[in-house]
């Protein structure tokens, strides 16, 4: 009750100066991402290195948990796959969904980890927006996301066939993003 | 010939703009009083002209004139004649020509008819305004000409989102822009009154109907938004704290604010460097609100342009506009003098604590809004949704509500607890009873307190008017009850529809039925329905809630064609307790040709209630501004009378 107290006694000088102090900031930030290249292109200190080790259980009843194992076993005839960070309750992935669905129908094998969610939630995620996911981890603690070096959601990593994080994707994948999506998968299997 | 009418008349008011500017600032310095005169009639004359230009830009799509780019690029000649009109303000430039339209016209409106305060302080008013104004036009004219010609035009042109084409959303804009705009004229108000240091209760009297006003209308903007994003995107979901929906949740919550400390300041005269303070805050998040969804800077369902260099002519305009007024702000309000004192406990106090809170919420709503922007300045990117924004802002919205039960039965200035502890029982008995009742029903926290507190604050908010005459009750604290009822039923559907909705997943074939609820609802046929320019897949449904009459559902998977692009349109069946709502989605996957398909059925308990109360909350701001004007125009009548009498009298 700062203001209370504030009008009753002669108002503090630099108070006032306060909300153009805060206003500056927020044209900073703003004037930051204004101007810089919308560049996807960050390296991840994790890419070249393998997935680390997890074993998440099912996120929904019809598909199957994930684990770090079946990444590298290459039982997927060598092929690389993506690995997808997403949550019901997050509206961007609502938007990449028909991208993902795109790649699935070029054969692409998606994994998907599931953030911070319930079930019932995800459930219904996948009913309203398709679900291109062979398999689904459920991440309750964000542990998995953490270890995999992504902050956020949605994210897309590409993992080749030994297992080893070759691409991370930040954000999500826009239409015009598909092929290169799929160009850096035909760079993985080589 | 038509768009460059348009255009013309576009140029015509920025023109006058700029003289109202001149005027007004040359008017305000010593021996300039000789152009002071002007700036009345010319802030109507921008008005006008600005009015005239927008009216070209809806001629022009309702006749779908193709060599007009803007036309070309968002309109279809096969589009419903509703749905051209409102094409017009569909699109970045269209609704950037609406915002300076209804500015012009809010600036010639309180040039006409304001006449309360002194003259100095209005001429400071409009000048503000016209500078606000000029800005925009200057965005218009220079960055996103509505009225540019295309060299071939195309035989057809591109068509509106679908998703747009929709009766509320075709007037959702339009409403919340009102609201935006109608706070440049407190924004306004605000500035003059720092020029000349004339703030006091005649200048919140002044601020204080636009205000009401532009809040009134942001409330319905916000409320039919919501209910839009409810049955149309499919999602049954009525609030996703997407960055669109904080952009007009951020200024309601100024506004609301303003509402309350302009009281204050009103009838106490108290609170003035914060009403003022406000007063910039309030426009000022209409503009970074508009500015994060314009500039694509976020990524959003809702964004239309995504255009760097727009983005940076329009932060360059909150730069200098915001900016502006709070480098005034910060030196001049340390001359206003100070307002009148006040206890802890009373009127006022509770009203700060109230201030307060609201500007706790749209504070962390700018931050979570903003926060992705920070880290993707670090390299990353997050989305934050309802599980920081949820909790976070019921720590400060639960507080602000008990004071909020309690407030409006203090007296001003200074007051006791023990003196109201009696009549704020019977609410918080009911409060404690409806949440004994709920213990052990598996209701989540903030549902469960949302529920208690909603039955509390029903009855705590109809108090003011007991040992009242209802006959003499002034028509604003009428306002205020309805007002605060509806917070207590929109509270209430809310919570109920997070605590008991029911939600159900099945494939379906036809001649199969699934219970929902309360509700057993059949699935009849599935069929393709051509409308005039989609087609869609229509289930045919049959729902009965507990065996009682049956009613036919008929929701749609549509297909648009101009352009190209999947909505759903839900059915609904809503009874007095609550709304059934049914999707239908695709085939069942799996089993081509054996006819199953996917629904999504849900039961929920209450859930209109959220915008029954909303538009409460809005009836009551109507009631209070047609009380506060009714009284302001006996006023202005009865000193007219006295001055006629006292000329004849020769006095």
């Amino acid at each position: 009750m700062t203001n209370g107290t504030g009008e009753k006694r002669a108002p503090v000088r630099w108070a006032l100066w306060l909300p153009l102090a805060l206003f500056v900031g927020f044209i900073v930030v703003v004037l930051f991402g204004l101007l810089r290249p919308a560049g996807n292109e960050v390296e991840s200190a994790m890419i070249g290195k393998p997935l680390p080790a997890f074993d998440l259980p099912a996120a929904v009843p019809d598909r199957p948990g994930l684990s770090s194992k079946t990444f590298a076993t290459g039982e997927n005839g060598g092929k690389p796959r993506l690995l997808n960070v997403f949550a019901s309750w997050c509206v961007p992935c609502a938007v990449e969904a028909p991208q993902l669905e795109a790649l699935r129908r070029a054969g692409v094998e998606i994994d998907g980890v599931a953030i911070r969610d319930k079930p019932k939630d995800v459930a219904a995620f996948l009913a309203r927006n398709g679900n291109p996911f062979a398999r689904i981890g459920r991440d309750d603690v964000s542990a998995v996301q953490m270890a995999i070096g992504s902050s956020g959601v949605p994210e897309t990593f590409v993992i080749d066939a030994k297992g080893v994080i070759r691409y991370q994707h930040i954000g999500d994948i826009r239409p015009d993003q598909v092929p290169m999506i799929l160009e850096k998968l035909r760079e993985a299997e080589e | 010939m038509i768009a460059e009418f348009g255009l013309v008349a576009l140029w015509l008011a920025g023109a006058l703009a700029l003289l109202q500017l001149v005027a007004g600032a040359v008017g305000l310095s010593k021996g300039g009083e000789a152009l002071s005169g002007l700036v009345r009639p010319v802030a109507a004359a921008q008005g006008v002209l600005a009015l005239v230009s927008f009216a070209t830009l809806v001629a022009l799509f309702a006749r779908t004139d193709l060599s007009v780019k803007l036309v070309a690029m968002n309109s279809h000649s096969a589009k419903p004649m509703i749905y051209k009109i409102a094409g017009a303000w569909g699109n970045h430039e269209g609704s950037m020509l609406l915002w300076v339209m209804v500015m012009g016209l809010a600036g010639a409106f309180v040039a006409m008819v304001e006449r309360r305060l002194p003259e100095r302080t209005m001429l400071a008013t409009l000048a503000g305004q016209a500078f606000v104004s000029l800005g925009f036009y200057a965005f218009l004219l220079l960055s996103s000409n509505p009225f540019e010609r295309l060299v071939t035009p195309p035989p057809e042109g591109n068509g509106l989102n679908p998703l747009l084409q929709d009766m509320g959303l075709a007037f959702h804009p339009p409403t919340l822009y009102f609201g935006y705009v109608g706070l440049s004229v407190a924004f306004s108000f605000a500035i003059g009154a720092l020029v000349t240091r004339e703030v006091g209760p005649a200048f919140a009297r002044a601020m204080r109907p636009w205000v009401l006003g532009a809040w009134i209308f942001l409330t319905i903007g916000i409320t039919a938004g919501s209910y839009w994003a409810y049955y149309e995107l499919g999602w049954g979901g009525w609030w996703f704290w997407d960055p669109v929906e904080n952009a007009s949740l951020m200024p309601w919550l100024a506004a609301t604010a303003l509402l309350h400390s302009a009281s204050v300041l009103a009838s106490r005269d108290a609170l003035r460097a914060w009403t003022v303070m406000l007063g910039v805050v309030a426009f000022s998040m209409s503009m970074v609100g508009t500015f994060l969804v314009r500039s694509g800077i976020l990524t959003s369902v809702h964004a239309f342009a995504v255009d760097p260099e727009r983005g940076s002519f329009i932060l360059a305009l909150l730069a200098i506009n915001i900016g502006g007024a709070l480098t005034l702000f910060a030196l001049r309000a340390g001359t206003v003098t100070e307002g009148k004192r006040f206890a802890p406990i009373s009127r006022e106090g509770a009203l700060v604590f109230n201030n307060v809170m609201l500007s706790a919420i749209l504070g962390i709503i700018l931050f979570g809004t903003l926060y992705p922007l920070v880290t993707e300045a670090f390299d990353t990117r997050v989305s934050v949704g309802p599980p920081y924004f949820n909790p976070v802002s019921a720590v400060f919205f639960v507080p602000m509500l008990l004071v909020l039960a309690v407030g409006p039965l203090l007296r001003w200035r200074r007051d006791r607890l023990d003196r109201v502890g009696k009549v704020v029982a019977i609410p918080a008995l009911l409060a404690l009873g409806v949440a004994a009742f709920l213990i052990g029903r598996g209701v989540s926290l903030l549902p469960y307190v949302g529920m208690a507190l909603a039955a509390g604050l029903a009855v705590a908010s109809v108090l003011p008017l007991r040992e009242r005459n209802l006959r003499r009750t002034p028509l604003a604290v009428w306002g205020m009850v309805a007002a605060h009822l509806g917070v207590a039923v929109a509270l209430f559907g809310m919570a109920s529809d997070s605590a008991f909705k029911v939600e159900r997943l099945v494939a379906l074939r036809a001649g199969e039925a699934t219970q929902v609820g309360p509700w057993k609802v059949m699935l009849k046929s599935v069929r393709p329905v051509a409308g005039p320019n989609w087609t869609a897949m229509e289930a045919d449904m049959f729902a009965s809630y507990e065996g009682g009459i049956v009613t036919e559902i008929r929701p749609q998977a549509r297909s648009f064609w101009a352009p190209l692009q999947q909505t759903t349109e839900s059915a609904l069946v809503t009874r007095w307790n609550g709304q059934l709502y049914a999707v239908i989605g695709e085939e069942a996957p799996g089993s081509p040709g054996d006819g199953r398909w996917q629904l999504r059925l849900w039961w929920k308990p209450f859930v209109t209630l959220i915008w029954y109360g909303g538009l409460l909350i809005a009836f009551g701001g109507l009631l209070a501004l047609i009380g506060r004007v009714a009284s302001d125009l006996r006023r202005f009548a009865a000193r007219g009378k006295i001055a006629c009498r006292r000329e004849r009298q020769g006095r």
